[in-house]
């Protein structure tokens, strides 16, 4: 890629707003995992293979999974947060396989909120519009 | 001073080398791959970094032994690393290290008889919330108590080593 | 079809309380009796804090937050919020206060929360260098570059009153300015990743999570001072760090945001990682910038300040990740923003690693000034198993303790020192009754002895005089004479020894002496170890009327020291004993007793 001038980093940020925009208020809903050091150590690995799975069972291809860095949330990692289209955005804590397949069923598919397993978001986003 | 047997330096060791050589700072980078590849500094491959990077050898003696992380000696197959950040201590790093002496019979810094593991104490994984934490090859267990070890040390027993810890 | 609405009632594993389950009960009730269960869910969630104000309810997709709900008050937020939308203003948790802290552009909700340092992490995939960008990534290095010189960029972080997160509070405006005024054709730029504070990972998760942002503060430094090389020294224990650092540099260099002309100006700058090895001295600059240059990792008397001389003899400033992530937002933003944010004295926010004997465990964000209650209380959720609260460990080994009487004071550079302690990097520890601050300061002075580089005398040999001292206590064999010890001893040290390391050392133990005297003096006179935890001054023994003899404790046992028939009560040989714990923590019946 040749280097980026003025215009070049421009054009390149409004590309990456119009993708994030689309990622995070589109029609499709976002899985996203806190892939930090904590949160793989505490199984993250295993609940994206797991959501991987399921969606593919439930033929859900169409559903992104992403990954993050820490939510600070390190006593309930692995955290994840799903974002489904005209739902509130929800983090679960302590998401291990079986929790993450459920959330696929009873959440996505189910348009369900899972028991036990919701966190409260830290902190509001001061930096961006989404929330 | 002439190096007893001569291990043969990898392509890729020597090529990392080569790239660095000029560097200034370089040694302790060089060192870090050097482990990577025989997870401790044997004797004769410090001698050929000395040659090869034109420092002296009293020089890469002085930087291992002042670093925690670099080993004069061969470790066990398995290296167990508990974690004694203040976290884990509160909430029981220390009653781990106990238990894995009896149940592998190597305490700190020590290989078991069999040479299958060796223990160490880190400083802090910054696993804080999973304390107390130990890891074995750089994977991490976490919230462990004293009555897992026996379960956790049996998925290492007896395997071969995997990828060395970088 | 997705509801209407979500009410989530807290009540997480940790939870005592039976209330929360009642108000959960009496919601679903309600939902059910007012027919709107196929509009509204009620769920239980695994904790929010606020447990002073317990239970805490939250409807979505509003966001609004009940505080101290009764099963009473079902039925009105049912009818009232539920099904006409008015939520219930007498319950609904007061976000003005919370409103005070922060800027006037920032949203307020319940959270006391603000992340500016974190702003990226838990919402970006930090591999993208796209999501980056599309958060106003790069956006202050561009302003930087093509709208502001040198100067305004000094004058701005002047304005901001930021000060280093690394734990000494020098403010980063005069390190940036003295680097400035020295002539030289070669100057550095250094981040301090060397997080080795045991105890804290506030710049592991920063790294890991938003890579871009440290990158992108450096290459500031570096047109604002003259520096065209950078340096990220990091810990090798973070590989994970180390790798999506890695990863980031690679993609700005294939972008030209590192490199030759960046953006098309005439202004170049690079970065490169080194990698630390264990040992905490390098955290201490001098001895980062030796470490660097390939040797033994030794600090060195300052003056001169690598802000003069560093880095092969050049001028460096060298400043740790967090102060880093935090500069592209005041350049964005404005020195004055982030001026308002904070104390008087202390500027901006504070992130934290919440640790130790609390509920939820955690890597926190929140404004200068604000309370240990609010931390521990509402953030941390409270302490953990309900236990009696006793200290709060801040600044690891060069730190202190914080007790009870100072929960409610506003905690700031300042403030801490004045307590005998210092904000440190962050690591914030939380021990209850069960910890002993005996034991505690041995733990530090282990720490300290063995992390010591052994230049010095008063940190090389003080140091080991001072464990020696304090291990003495803790095994019951200690005099009166000892404290005056360790208090000379600490005094010596703060004031000869060459470096941070060894002028800090003392610190622990000088802290809990302050505050928990009491505690050495039963070690000392009584030879007890009111929390139980020194060992050597512990006693086990069976209380017989609680024994019903099932045997258990004695098969536990390591060294075969409890005796007794099944259904007998059984004894423990305490010339034998060593002291391990087993049979107390088994012990299904209590008849284990420890003194």
């Amino acid at each position: 890629m040749t280097k980026l001038n003025r215009e070049g980093l421009a054009q390149l940020r409004e590309q990456a707003r119009a993708g994030w925009q689309q990622r995070w208020h589109g029609k499709q809903a976002q899985i996203i995992i806190g892939m930090g050091t904590c949160g793989i150590a505490a199984g993250a690995r295993k609940a994206w293979d797991a959501f991987a799975d399921e969606l593919k069972k439930n033929n859900l291809t169409e559903v992104r999974i992403e990954q993050t860095g820490c939510m600070g949330l390190c006593y309930s990692e692995p955290t994840v947060e799903v974002r489904v289209p005209d739902m509130p955005p929800i983090i679960y804590g302590k998401v291990d396989a079986e929790v993450a397949r459920r959330i696929v069923r009873k959440h996505i598919v189910g348009k369900l909120l899972i028991n036990d397993h919701i966190y409260d978001r830290p902190a509001l986003d001061a930096f961006g519009k989404q929330g | 001073m002439q190096a007893e047997t001569k291990t043969e330096l990898s392509p890729g060791l020597l090529e990392f080398i080569r790239q660095w050589k000029d560097k200034p700072g370089n040694l302790i980078m060089v060192l870090h791959r050097v482990q990577q590849e025989y997870r401790y500094v044997p004797r004769d491959v410090a001698f050929q970094v000395a040659a090869l990077l034109e420092v002296p050898l009293a020089k890469i003696y002085g930087v291992i032994t002042f670093y925690h992380l670099f080993k004069l000696k061969q470790p066990g197959r398995h290296v167990i690393a508990v974690c004694m950040g203040t976290a884990c201590y509160l909430k029981g790093g220390e009653d781990l290290i106990r238990e894995l002496e009896t149940l592998i019979g190597a305490g700190v810094n020590t290989v078991s008889p069999d040479g299958e593991f060796s223990v160490e104490v880190v400083r802090c994984l910054g696993c804080c919330g999973l304390a107390p934490v130990l890891t074995i090859d750089g994977e991490v267990f976490g919230n462990l108590t004293k009555a897992q070890l026996p379960d956790v040390l049996a998925k290492y027993q007896g395997k071969q080593l995997a990828a060395a810890t970088a | 079809m997705a509801f209407k609405h979500y009410v989530m009632v807290c009540g997480g594993e940790g939870c005592e309380s039976k209330h929360a389950l009642a108000v959960h009960d009496a919601l679903l009730k309600e939902v059910r009796e007012q027919g709107v269960e196929n509009e509204v869910q009620v769920l239980k969630t695994g904790g929010f804090g606020f447990c002073g104000d317990c239970p805490a309810v939250q409807v979505l997709p509003d966001q609004t937050l009940y505080v101290g709900v009764q099963p009473g008050d079902a039925a009105a937020i049912v009818t009232q919020h539920l099904k006409q939308g008015r939520p219930v203003a007498r319950l609904v948790f007061d976000a003005a206060k919370n409103a005070k802290m922060f800027p006037a552009d920032v949203p307020v909700g319940h959270q006391k929360q603000l992340r500016i340092v974190l702003r990226n992490c838990g919402v970006i995939d930090p591999e993208k260098i796209g999501d980056y960008l599309a958060r106003d990534g790069y956006a202050a290095l561009e302003k930087a570059l093509f709208k502001m010189k040198p100067e305004d960029v000094i004058e701005e972080l002047k304005k901001a009153g930021l000060r280093g997160r690394g734990g000494g509070g020098y403010p980063t405006w005069q390190k940036w300015l003295f680097t400035k005024k020295v002539a030289s054709e070669q100057k550095y730029i250094i981040c301090n990743a060397d997080e080795g504070d045991p105890g804290a990972y506030m710049d592991r998760s920063t790294l890991e999570g938003d890579p871009h942002s440290i990158l992108e503060a450096m290459t500031i430094a570096g047109y604002t001072v003259g520096a065209s090389q950078g340096y990220i020294y990091i810990r090798a224990e973070y590989p994970l760090a180390i790798s999506r650092l890695n990863l980031a540099i690679a993609q700005a260099r294939e972008l030209g945001l590192l490199g030759k002309g960046i953006l098309g100006s005439g202004f170049d700058f690079d970065i490169e990682l080194r990698l630390g090895a264990g040992a905490f001295v390098c955290g201490e600059e001098t001895a980062l910038i030796t470490s660097i240059e390939g040797n033994r990792g030794m600090p060195s008397p300052r003056p001169p300040y690598p802000a003069v001389r560093g880095l092969w003899e050049k001028p460096t400033v060298i400043n740790n990740v967090e102060t880093w992530a935090a500069i592209p937002v005041i350049l964005l933003k404005g020195g004055e923003w982030f001026g308002k944010i904070g104390t008087a004295t202390s500027k901006g926010t504070k992130v934290f690693a919440l640790t130790g004997k609390v509920n939820n465990c955690g890597l926190i964000e929140v404004p200068m000034g604000i309370t240990l209650r609010e931390i521990i209380y509402e953030i941390g959720g409270g302490m953990l198993k309900g236990k009696a609260f006793k200290a709060v460990q801040t600044g690891g080994p060069s730190g202190g303790v914080i007790t009870q009487d100072y929960l409610d004071m506003p905690i700031d550079y300042e403030a801490l020192a004045q307590l005998g302690s210092i904000m440190g990097s962050g690591g914030m520890i939380v021990m209850d009754e069960d910890d002993c601050m005996v034991d505690v300061s041995k733990f530090y002075l282990d720490f300290t002895v063995d992390e010591s580089c052994g230049k010095c005398a008063p940190c090389r040999i003080g140091g080991r005089t001072l464990y020696n001292l304090v291990d003495k206590i803790s095994k019951g064999k200690g005099s009166l004479n000892d404290i005056e010890q360790i208090r000379d001893i600490g005094l010596a040290m703060r004031k000869a020894s060459l470096c941070g390391l060894g002028q800090t050392a003392p610190n622990p133990a000088i802290s809990t002496l302050k505050y928990f005297e009491a505690e050495y003096l039963a070690h000392i006179n009584d030879k007890k170890c009111p929390a139980g935890k020194c060992r050597d001054l512990l006693t086990f023994f069976i209380l017989p009327e609680k024994c019903i003899g099932c045997t258990l404790c004695a098969r536990r046992c390591p060294v075969n020291c409890i005796a007794g028939e099944r259904r007998a009560v059984h004894t423990i040989d305490a010339a034998k004993c060593i002291k391990c714990g087993e049979c107390y923590q088994v012990c299904k019946f209590g008849a284990v007793e420890r003194t």
